[in-house]
């Protein structure tokens, strides 16, 4: 469970993130959504101490990341699997490289044992054959896959994932969206998911928090944002006509 | 003031170097690729110049010596002089900042844009140490890559005398030999460590704090350039004056 206190974080006299407070549950797929420019990355990226809020506090269960010595911070990142939204696999490495890497620097496992794992988390994303390919030759959902394998090799308590389905085919994200959503209740961890695809927010938002200009402007389940009169929230996730024509049949189904 | 900022970034950057060292497993493999990559790929360059500018200065001082009285053998003295006090070590440590330096704010750049420097963090890695530490000790076996220089250097003002016609053999060979101080290619060597931490530390900081995109990898790369040179420059003078003069 991740905890979140009125955070602010600001750049210059920009101030971005404007005092959210939420909770993210744990073996749930959470999201952030909010137009371009709300501040779900910075917040993402808040949440992960690549940012430093100026005020407020982050809790991962019982550590506040604000009290940790450096020392326990870098032991906290080591619990922490990131999805890039470009992926950022390293380029110079081969896919079971990549993923093989959070083992090599953190486990005391023998080359064997590294094998092996890379093996059955790249299974577990559906990539059996990729191990000796390049980043540079795998299609962009491939990488995604090969992200989410990497991840999730050190076993991590927390995923977050920035954008993981922007730039893939409908397809290859209802794919991709699922599978984080099954290794989240597969491996009970807390996941938080920035994204600004609606079909994921309809298929996988166990719990949603919608940002607008910084400030936290509603939160809830995919069920609930069916039924909320929230105007920032409609606008926004009921901006095309065939989302609209979604909602109006599941209010009709509802009732 | 923006610059006062940068230089104590760069220290701090300096610091975090040696902190929370990665596993020597992995450091190994690693300093071995940058050896590659930055000492051993520059070899062809670095004896292609310094073989046709040992040639050029060979040339060019025995053209400027036009008085009988002044010995021949002065031509390989001071061939020899220039290359070791001055040309293998600062005008070789110039280009590499060009060659190498660029090579080093480019891949570290890339890596800010696509965000893997990012990932780095997140895994609980010291990524400056990851990144900077490898090429730090890689460019510590950069004399040798200034030996090469040197050699070839001579080697090639030998060359252009003799087979020239700008001095015999012999006479070439005596100045080479000619009031030969230890001492100067100490200096030459302690230039060369000097230049290869500036070699390493700048690029790798213009590219490990870059902003923005695509275009901004290149231009930090060629900012990196020009204050790689404008550092040994100054530091060129600093240190013939702390030790020749």
């Amino acid at each position: 469970m991740i905890l979140v206190e009125n955070l602010h974080k600001s750049f210059g006299s920009a101030h971005i993130l404007k005092g959210i407070s939420t909770c993210f549950d744990q073996g749930k797929t959470n999201l952030i959504i909010g137009q371009s420019g709300s501040g779900k990355t910075v917040f993402l990226k808040s949440l992960l101490g690549l940012f430093t809020p100026e005020e407020g506090k982050i809790c991962y269960n019982d550590r506040t990341y604000s009290k940790l010595s450096n020392d326990e911070k870098m032991m906290l990142r080591q619990e922490m699997g990131m999805v890039f939204q470009g992926s950022a696999l390293f380029d110079s490495m081969t896919i079971e490289q990549n993923v093989m890497f959070p083992l090599k620097m953190f486990s005391s496992m023998s080359k064997s044992e590294m094998k092996d794992r890379a093996d059955i988390v790249l299974k577990r994303v559906n990539l059996p054959n990729a191990h000796k390919k390049f980043p540079a030759e795998a299609s962009g959902g491939m990488q995604k896959r090969v992200a989410i394998a990497r991840a999730i090799v050190n076993n991590p308590r927390y995923l977050f994932c920035d954008e993981p389905n922007s730039g893939l085919d409908p397809k290859t994200a209802i794919l991709i969206d699922n599978l984080i959503q099954e290794i989240t209740r597969e491996y009970n961890i807390t996941t938080v998911i920035n994204t600004h695809d609606m079909n994921s927010v309809m298929e996988i938002g166990e719990k949603i928090v919608f940002l607008k200009d910084g400030y936290k402007a509603w939160e809830g389940s995919n069920k609930e944002v069916f039924k909320t009169d929230n105007k920032a929230v409609t606008d926004f996730v009921y901006s095309s006509e065939l989302f609209k024509k979604v909602r109006k049949m599941y209010l009709e189904n509802d009732q | 003031m923006n610059y006062l900022e940068d230089i104590g970034r760069y220290f701090l950057m300096i610091g975090m170097v040696f902190k929370k060292p990665t596993k020597w497993t992995i450091l190994k493999d690693l300093i071995l690729k940058e050896v590659e990559e930055l000492i051993f790929s520059s070899l062809g360059i670095v004896i292609f110049i310094s073989f046709f500018i040992g040639g050029v200065v060979t040339i060019q001082t025995a053209l400027n010596i036009s008085n009988p009285l002044i010995p021949k053998y002065l031509v390989g003295f001071a061939t020899r002089q220039s290359i070791i006090l001055e040309f293998a070590p600062t005008f070789i440590s110039i280009i590499m900042a060009g060659k190498v330096g660029s090579y080093i704010t480019s891949s570290i750049g890339t890596m800010r844009v696509t965000e893997q420097i990012d990932a780095l963090e997140v895994m609980g890695v010291n990524s400056i140490n990851y990144l900077v530490f490898p090429k730090l000790i890689a460019l510590a076996t950069y004399p040798f890559l200034i030996s090469i220089g040197m050699f070839f250097g001579i080697l090639g003002g030998y060359v252009a005398g003799a087979f020239g016609g700008y001095s015999t053999s012999a006479e070439f060979i005596q100045g080479l030999q000619y009031d030969f101080l230890t001492f100067h290619v100490i200096y030459a060597f302690t230039k060369t460590f000097v230049f290869a931490f500036v070699l390493a530390t700048i690029p790798s900081f213009h590219g490990y704090y870059m902003k923005g995109g695509a275009l901004e990898v290149g231009k930090a790369s060629t900012t990196a350039f020009v204050w790689t040179s404008i550092v040994i420059i100054i530091l060129n003078f600093t240190l013939t004056q702390m030790l020749l003069g």
